[in-house]
C-alpha cells in the first residue's frame, strides 16, 4: 500500500470539562476567565483526529504533520501529538491570529496547507471544545476545493481513497472518497493513544516550524480578530433558577420510594 | 449588487415527511419575516417531496422552492451544495436558517465559506438589531457554559439552529402560499463522495426524540448491564425511551443514537431522570429544554443537582430499584 501523507489540523483549548462552576465570563472584556488550574489541552476531538491518522500511518505509513494556529501555545501541550507519533509540528503562531473566527483560521489554515503542498488527507476535530463551532474543517475544504466527510468514527484507506464510517442520526453510513480529502473526526472513532517515554522525549528535542502571517502570503489585517467575518457582540451566562429538592430517607432504598411518591405528589408522574 | 430581501429555511425530509426542525425553523422565519415585512421562504430539495411542501406553506412558508432529482435521494454535501448555492445565488436572501442537524452540520459551513459570509452555527436565539437589521446570533459556546451573540454584516446572514429551541408556529392548512417547481442542474461529475451503504442500528421501544419521560444513565453504571435491566426496567413503567451521556456510547454500551448533549441527540421531554451522571455541560446542552429534570447520584456535588428539580443521593443500585417498584405501585393504584 502507498504511503499516505497527513495533516492533522489541532487547537489548544482550555480544558472543556473543567467544572462548570469555574467558567466565569469577565463581560467588560467579552472573554471567558479561568482559574489558572484549568490547564490547556488539545481539543478532545482533535486528539481524536490525531488517532485516526496514527492509525493509518500504522498500516500504510506515511507522514504527520500536526497544524496549530494559536498564540503563545504551550509547548507540552502542543507537542502532545508529536510525543505519540506526529513527524512533524507547524505552528501558526503570532499575536496577529488572536481572537480569530472561524473565517479567519480556516483561511490562514488554509494557507498554510498549501504551503505544505503535498498531502492525501486532512483531518480535523468535529468541533473545536471552546467556541464549538464545527465550521474550520468544512472552511479548510471548501477553499482548497477538496471533498470532505464530516463526524467520521472509522477511517480506512487503500490505494488512493479513504472508506469512511460517518455517524448519521439513526446509525451510520459508509462513505467512499477519493485522496486529497478532508475528514472531521468524533469521539467513537477512540481515544488518543498514550504516549510512551521514548516518545515524550523525542518530542521534547524536536523543534517546531513557526510561520507569521506574511510567510503563508497573508497581510496581518486578513488573520486573527481583523480577519474575521463574524462580530462578537456579548458574551454571558444566563443566571439559573433551578433549585433541587433533595429526597430523603433513612435509607437510599426508602429515599428512591419516597422520590416516586414525591413526584406522584407534585403530578409530575 | 443584489438587493437582500427575505428570509429563506433551508428544509428537510424525514421519511418523505416534513422534517420537525423545519416546521420549528418555519416558525422562527415567520416571525423574524413579519418584523421586517419581508416573505418566508423555503427550500425543499429531494427525489420525491410530495405533500411537504403544502406542509411547509401551513407551516407559515409563502413561497417553497421545490428541487426533485433522483441524484439528491441520499444526502450528500457535494451535490446538495449545489442546490444550496443556486437558490441562495439566485433569490439573494437576507438571510438563511437551517438546522443544526446531519445536514446542517455538513453543509452550512461549506455554503458559508461558498458565498463568503460568516456563520453562526447551533444557535438558541435570533433576533434583529433596530438599528442595522442584522440579526444577532445567540448561540451556545464553551460546551454550554455560556453563550453569546454574533452578528455578521456580509449577505447572506447564515445560521444553523439548535433542534427544539423554536417553536413551529400552528399547523393552518388554509395558509395561501406559492410552490414554485425549480429546476438546478446537479453536476455529478463535482460529487467526489460515494455512500456504499447506510446502516441502520435501530433502537427498541418509543423513539428518545418523541418519548415524554426519558432515562438517562452516565459513565457511573459502569457498564452496559444497568442499561438493560435496571433503567429499562424504569422506562417501561413510564412508558419512556432509555437514553446515555457521551461516554456510554463511546465505549459501546449503548448505540451512538441515544446519546444526548452538544454533540449528540437534544431532547426535551417532560420527565428526564439522570442516573449516574455528573452533569457536564456538554450533557446538559442537550437535555435543558426538559421541563422537568430528576438526578439520582452517590456524589452531593455533582453539577447534576445544580439542574435538577428533584433528586435523591446516593448509590443507583439502592435508589433506583426501589424507586421503580414504589412507581409501580402508585401508577397502578
Ligand atoms: C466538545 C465536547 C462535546 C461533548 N459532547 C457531549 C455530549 O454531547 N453528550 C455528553 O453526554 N457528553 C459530552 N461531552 C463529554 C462531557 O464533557 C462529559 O465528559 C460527559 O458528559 C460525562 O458523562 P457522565 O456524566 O456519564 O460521566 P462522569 O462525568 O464520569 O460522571 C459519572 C457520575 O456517576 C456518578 N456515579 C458513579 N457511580 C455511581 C453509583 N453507583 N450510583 C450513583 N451515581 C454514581 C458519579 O458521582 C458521577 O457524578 C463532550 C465533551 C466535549 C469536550
Ligand atoms: N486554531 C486552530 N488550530 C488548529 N486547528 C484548528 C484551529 N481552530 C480550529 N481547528 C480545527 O478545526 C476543527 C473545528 O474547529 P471549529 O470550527 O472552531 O469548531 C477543530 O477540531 C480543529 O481540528
Amino acid at each position: 500500500m502507498a504511503q499516505v501523507n497527513m495533516i492533522v489540523c489541532c487547537k489548544q483549548v482550555p480544558d472543556p470539562e473543567a467544572p462548570p462552576a469555574v467558567f466565569k465570563v469577565d463581560t467588560a472584556a467579552n472573554k471567558m476567565t479561568l482559574p489558572p488550574d484549568v490547564k490547556p489541552v488539545i481539543s478532545p476531538y482533535d486528539e481524536n483526529a490525531m488517532e485516526a491518522a496514527l492509525r493509518i500511518k500504522d498500516k500504510a505509513g506515511g507522514k504527520i504533520t500536526v497544524l496549530s494556529l494559536g498564540n503563545q501555545l504551550v509547548r507540552d501541550v502542543i507537542k502532545k501529538p508529536l510525543s505519540v507519533g506526529g513527524d512533524e509540528l507547524v505552528l501558526l503562531e503570532d499575536a496577529a491570529f488572536e481572537e480569530g473566527d472561524s473565517w479567519s483560521t480556516a483561511c490562514a489554515l488554509a494557507a498554510a496547507i498549501k504551503k505544505i503542498g503535498e498531502y492525501d488527507l486532512i483531518f480535523c476535530g468535529r468541533q473545536a471544545a471552546d467556541w464549538d463551532a464545527g465550521q474550520v474543517g468544512l472552511g479548510i475544504a471548501e477553499i482548497l476545493g477538496i471533498p470532505s466527510i464530516t463526524i467520521a468514527r472509522k477511517v480506512e484507506v487503500t490505494d488512493g481513497k479513504a472508506t469512511i464510517e460517518r455517524v448519521i442520526p439513526d446509525g451510520y453510513e459508509v462513505v467512499e472518497m477519493e485522496f486529497p480529502a478532508l475528514i472531521t473526526v468524533t469521539s467513537e472513532l477512540g481515544d488518543l493513544r498514550y504516549a510512551a517515554l521514548k516518545g515524550i522525549m523525542a518530542a521534547a528535542k524536536k523543534q517546531p516550524i513557526i510561520w507569521k502571517p506574511a510567510d503563508i502570503g497573508l497581510d496581518p489585517g486578513q488573520v486573527g480578530a481583523t480577519g474575521r467575518r463574524t462580530k462578537l457582540h456579548r458574551l454571558f451566562q444566563p443566571v439559573k433558577e433551578a433549585k433541587c429538592e433533595i429526597i430523603e430517607g433513612e435509607t437510599p432504598a426508602e429515599a428512591g420510594a419516597n422520590l416516586a411518591t414525591r413526584l406522584r405528589q407534585a403530578k409530575i408522574m | 449588487m443584489a438587493e437582500y430581501k427575505g428570509i429563506v429555511v433551508y428544509g428537510e425530509l424525514t421519511d418523505g415527511k416534513l422534517a420537525s426542525i423545519t416546521t420549528e425553523l418555519l416558525g422562527c422565519g415567520r416571525n423574524l419575516a413579519d418584523q421586517l415585512k419581508e416573505d418566508l421562504s423555503c427550500l425543499l430539495a429531494s427525489d420525491a417531496v410530495g405533500e411537504a411542501s403544502k406542509e411547509a406553506i401551513a407551516f407559515g412558508a409563502d413561497k417553497v422552492y421545490v428541487v426533485e432529482d433522483p441524484a439528491l435521494k441520499d444526502y450528500q454535501s457535494d451535490s446538495y451544495i449545489q442546490v444550496a448555492e443556486k437558490l441562495a445565488r439566485d433569490i439573494s436572501p437576507r438571510a438563511i436558517l437551517m438546522g443544526q442537524t446531519s445536514m446542517g452540520r455538513d453543509i452550512a459551513a461549506r455554503l458559508a465559506f461558498r458565498l463568503g459570509v460568516g456563520l453562526s452555527t447551533d444557535c438558541l436565539d435570533l433576533g434583529i438589531d433596530p438599528e442595522s437589521k442584522l440579526l444577532l446570533q445567540t448561540r451556545s459556546v464553551y460546551g454550554g457554559n455560556a453563550q453569546a451573540t454574533f452578528s455578521c454584516e456580509v449577505m447572506p446572514q447564515i445560521v444553523t439552529i439548535r433542534p427544539k429551541a423554536m417553536t413551529p408556529i400552528e399547523r393552518d392548512e388554509s395558509r395561501k402560499g406559492e410552490i414554485i417547481a425549480t429546476k438546478v442542474e446537479i453536476d455529478m461529475s463535482k460529487v467526489r463522495t460515494k455512500i456504499i451503504e447506510k446502516v441502520r442500528e435501530e433502537v427498541a421501544g418509543v423513539k428518545l426524540e418523541d418519548a415524554s419521560v426519558i432515562v438517562s444513565g452516565g459513565r457511573g453504571l459502569g457498564g452496559p448491564e444497568p442499561f438493560n435491566t435496571t433503567l429499562k426496567e424504569l422506562a417501561d413503567v413510564l412508558h419512556g425511551a432509555v437514553g446515555a451521556t457521551r461516554p456510554p456510547a463511546d465505549n459501546g454500551w449503548v448505540p451512538e443514537a441515544v446519546h444526548i448533549g452538544l454533540t449528540g441527540k437534544i431532547v426535551a421531554p417532560e420527565v428526564y431522570i439522570a442516573i449516574a451522571i455528573s452533569g457536564a455541560s456538554q450533557h446538559i446542552a442537550g437535555c435543558s429544554g426538559s421541563k422537568n429534570i430528576i438526578a439520582i447520584n452517590k456524589d452531593s456535588e455533582a453539577n447534576i443537582f445544580r439542574e435538577a428539580k428533584f433528586g435523591v443521593v446516593g448509590r443507583y443500585e439502592e435508589v433506583v430499584p426501589a424507586f421503580t417498584r414504589k412507581l409501580r405501585e402508585l401508577l397502578a393504584g
